[in-house]
């Protein structure tokens, strides 16, 4: 098979993941993420009419009523809302919900309560926090298992391919104002199993390539395990897309998130194990001696 | 070559038959059902069983069958509709003394039952239902059982006489002697309460003083026994409710999370679970003048004020006849056409009434109404939890004969009296709780998400299916024989550790679907590489398998990295997610390398193949 030349064009791609990531950033900064009520605490509550109601109606309704904050969506379909309130100082949130229930009941007779939601904001506080905290462990965790069976410098080169697909999966939720609740984190963690899932078995064939292939230039040997791997990278990727884009269309609005953060992530991640970690790797000089274990001598002069 | 030995093939063979076993309960369905049980652990029997089955026919509810089932009764019915309608009658029919949960009855034929397989545990999200999480007051419950020490203390102190001051400074209780000789005997009374307790000398030149300390132990002990007593009467509270295979356990250090399955109603259930509702009987200060008390503010001595439902103030003797632990058994009933609650006293209790009403026939006695009720208010920002108590006078009766251990009360509605029995019958709560979060999901949205989820899975696969046999063609057949295997362990996994699916959960299945393929893909392919290069089937089937071995675990193991760490930080949707997924890979690194090496050998194994079609 001919090899083809994935990192000739790694001035461009290396741009083009900076200037993504830069994007990502500065959208989290300005606009942050649109956090569902697991993260902020509030209610959130989804109603059905009988006939597809017009959300503006329903929007300055609430509003007039005092709830100008309140985030009002279609929830699967036409007929189906979802109402998501923050919480209020003062006002238990169980008021809220019944409040708002009512206000509804009132301007159309044909609403019902489909489920129901109350969450205090500390609660929302300790998810954010805990949510963080997963995201550093794995990363830990995992850096230290590619220590261990690789080297660091592919450790360091998988920590920064997960790193660019979490930051842009991000940065896409935050500038299309995408909800983002406990099953996106969930989807997102998930990004990063599979992401480094394609990231290993391409530098599993790279260690295997300095091995076989020892006079070979570094990028030669980069070049030809990604194409060696390419296939794979594209079956394996294809068939996850396909279960993710049925999980989109059939799994009902409360698996939208998580499925677009997959969807997303899948295809970031493809991207980020061929450029990102194998770009990465060439730029920290990856070469045959950090892969032949070195025999140290032991030396014994004598002295005390 | 490429040949297993049989007793590999008859694994291979086992585990998928044992997997198709546990996984079979899953697909007969479940009914809506009744499950009746009497309470104390008697059987129903033939004749009753009938008795139920004439009157739900008699009464023209739809419902599918009705059995006994070890001493229970259980009814099956088509519709969640008709079960809530039923139950409703059963409930009134059958009267207090049976307990009729609201269940699902897995819709298996005979054998399955006899060896007790199971289907998945659905969870709320896909089932309907209520779920809460509460907070636990653990610093009241410690301060309560320091005022039983400062009580108990006291008490002693006082036979003793021994003049003192005592009184509570945080996590500790400070006594100040007046007479520096008491020292030892005070040190005495403290060791014999309470051997453990930290003793502290903390006198001055001019003050003999000492510090007592509950320790680090204590306090853990007593924060832990607060949260277990919290959970056992929340338990018998949701018993009581009729609530089948409820979920409450403690979640980290103060909480308790509630899941009630089919219960629709969240305002009762959490009034139920959270109430402290009891009840105390007290005599009537006969010869003083409320009102005039109520404009003083002050009530005379021996007498406390209180009032009764039309505001109306009320003098009573600060002494309790009965006070609410003293209740053990209580139950809703009608008198004279108004509701009611028959009471029942342990022994102490009966004495005392039965003293009292010797001693004050004709004389008026009341019965208060002692709730427990949580507040939330702002302050500096911040919300504050506070506890509190309310008494209201709800009945004053005039003494017209001696009782003693069981009576009847009158002067609360329906609601109240019903919610009273349950919570007598229940027991206390040890510490205040606070709820932070609710959630409720519909039936019908339950229903939903199992079918879209569903849907998600079969189409999804389909997919990879078709897909897999485009690509692959023979071997393509092999993965995909692999993948539905695999569908069938996780199955079966789940229904072994009866772990609750959740909606994340089949979203988890579902990517596993799209990931499993993985390890076949590289084997595949590292076979057509092999091939590529010369070499023959046979070595090329061969080496494909073993130089994939470790890029599928490397590949593998980081995954699993990053799904038990979701395991172990996430709750709820989180940890659904991560259970599927990581059972997920475990069971696609079975059948990608194992399961499907088996149908490979079985398939080309020891023959002469010119061309391996790949």
């Amino acid at each position: 098979m001919k090899t083809i030349k994935f990192l000739s064009i790694r001035k461009f791609t290396t741009i083009m993941s900076i200037v993504l990531i830069l994007a990502s950033t500065f959208s989290l900064m300005s606009k942050g993420l649109n956090l569902g009520i697991d993260f902020t605490g509030g209610i959130q509550i989804e109603i059905s009419f009988e006939n597809a109601p017009n959300i503006e109606n329903v929007r300055s309704n609430l509003g007039s009523g005092g709830y100008d904050d309140a985030i009002v969506q279609n929830s699967g379909s036409s007929q189906d809302l979802m109402v998501r309130i923050p919480p209020r100082d003062g006002i238990t949130n169980k008021k809220v919900g019944e409040d708002v229930i009512g206000m509804l009941q009132a301007s159309d007779n044909s609403v019902t309560l489909k489920s129901s939601e109350y969450i205090s904001a500390q609660v929302g506080e300790e998810l954010t926090e805990q949510g963080g905290l997963a995201m550093i462990f794995a990363l830990i965790m995992i850096m230290i298992y590619i220590v261990f069976r690789f080297q660091w410098k592919f450790s360091i080169g998988a920590v920064l391919a997960l790193i660019h697909d979490v930051m842009i999966t991000l940065g896409i939720f935050s500038f299309f104002q995408l909800t983002f609740d406990l099953s996106v984190l969930a989807a997102i963690l998930a990004v990063v199993g599979y992401s480094l899932n394609d990231t290993i078995v391409i530098y599993d064939r790279i260690r295997e390539n300095f091995r076989s292939m020892r006079t070979a230039e570094t990028l030669n040997i980069l070049n030809s395990a990604i194409t060696q791997t390419i296939k794979r990278t594209i079956i394996t990727s294809s068939t996850t897309l396909l279960v993710l884009l049925s999980l989109f269309v059939f799994g009902g609005s409360s698996l939208e998130g998580f499925s677009i953060a997959l969807i997303v992530g899948v295809l970031i991640g493809t991207y980020s194990s061929i450029f990102v970690a194998s770009t990465s790797i060439f730029y920290l000089d990856i070469s045959t001696t950090d892969l032949i274990p070195v025999k140290r001598e032991e030396v014994d002069d004598g002295m005390p | 070559m490429n040949q297993y030995p049989t007793w590999k093939n008859l694994l291979v063979l086992i585990c998928v038959i044992v997997g198709i076993g546990f996984a079979l309960p899953n697909f007969y369905g479940e009914d809506p059902a009744l499950m009746i049980a009497k309470e104390n652990g008697l059987t129903f029997s033939e004749q009753e069983i009938k008795d139920i089955d004439k009157f739900l026919n008699e009464d023209n509810s739809a419902f599918k069958s009705i059995e006994g089932k070890d001493g229970d009764v259980l009814i099956r019915f088509d519709t969640v509709e008709d079960q809530i309608q039923a139950s409703d009658k059963v409930r009134a029919f059958l009267g207090r003394f049976s307990t009729v949960a609201l269940s699902f009855a897995p819709n298996v034929p005979g054998f399955i039952d006899a060896l007790d397989m199971k289907p998945m545990s659905l969870g709320l999200d896909l089932r309907g239902g209520v779920y809460f999480q509460f907070q636990v007051d653990l610093d009241a419950a410690v301060q309560q059982r320091l005022d039983q020490y400062v009580t108990d203390i006291n008490k002693e102190l006082i036979d003793q006489r021994i003049r003192r001051t005592i009184r509570k400074e945080g996590n500790s209780i400070r006594i100040e002697l007046v007479n520096a000789d008491d020292f030892n005997a005070t040190r005495r009374i403290v060791r014999e309460l309470d051997n453990l307790l930290a003793f502290e000398n903390v006198s001055t030149q001019s003050q003999t003083a000492v510090l007592i300390t509950m320790t680090d132990d204590q306090l853990k002990q007593r924060r832990d026994f607060a949260i277990q007593q919290n959970i056992l009467t929340m338990r018998n509270r949701v018993n009581e409710l009729g609530v089948a295979e409820p979920i409450i356990q403690r979640q980290g250090l103060d909480r308790i999370v509630v899941q009630l399955p089919g219960v629709q109603d969240p305002t009762q259930a959490e009034r139920i679970l959270g109430a402290t509702a009891t009840l105390e009987f007290r005599l009537v200060c006969e010869n003083e003048n409320a009102f005039e008390a109520e404009e003083k503010g002050r009530a005379p001595i021996g007498c406390e004020l209180f009032n009764d439902r039309a505001g109306t103030p009320v003098l009573l003797k600060k002494k309790a006849i009965v006070t609410g632990n003293q209740l053990i058994d209580a139950s809703q009933s009608f008198s004279q056409g108004r509701p009611a609650v028959s009471i029942r006293l342990d022994s102490k209790g009966s004495k005392s009434m039965l003293e009292t009403t010797k001693k004050n026939l004709n004389k008026p006695m009341a019965v208060l109404f002692v709730q427990q009720r949580q507040e939330t208010s702002e302050q500096d920002g911040a919300f504050v939890n506070k506890t509190i108590l309310d008494k209201e006078v709800i009945n004053i009766a005039t003494i017209r004969g001696i009782f003693s251990s069981q009576f009847e009360i009158t002067g609360l509605t329906v609601f109240e009296a019903k919610d009273l029995a349950i919570l007598l019958r229940a027991g206390a709560l040890a510490a205040p709780i606070f709820k932070i979060e609710e959630k409720t999901v519909g039936p019908s949205l339950g229903q939903d998400n199992i079918d879209k989820g569903f849907a998600a899975i079969l189409y999804g696969l389909m997919a990879v299916i078709v897909f897999m046999i485009m690509w692959y063609k023979g071997f393509g057949l092999i993965a995909n024989i692999g993948l539905l295997v695999n569908l069938t362990f996780i199955v079966a996994i789940l229904s072994m550790l009866q772990a609750s699916l959740t909606l994340p959960g089949i979203a988890g299945i579902v990517l596993t679907v799209g990931m499993a393929v993985d390890a076949n893909v590289l084997i595949f392919e590292r076979i057509r590489e092999e091939i590529n290069n010369g070499n023959s089937p046979q070595a090329s089937i061969s080496a494909g398998y073993q130089k994939a071995f470790a890029t599928i675990t490397d590949a593998n193991v980081t995954t699993l990295i990053a799904s038990l760490v979701l395991f172990t930080f996430g709750t709820g949707p989180i940890k659904g997610f991560a259970i599927t997924l990581s059972i997920g890979i475990l069971t696609s690194l079975f059948t990608a390398i194992i399961a499907s090496r088996a149908i490979v050998n079985l398939v080309y194994g020891g023959k002469t193949i010119e061309k391996l079609r790949i």
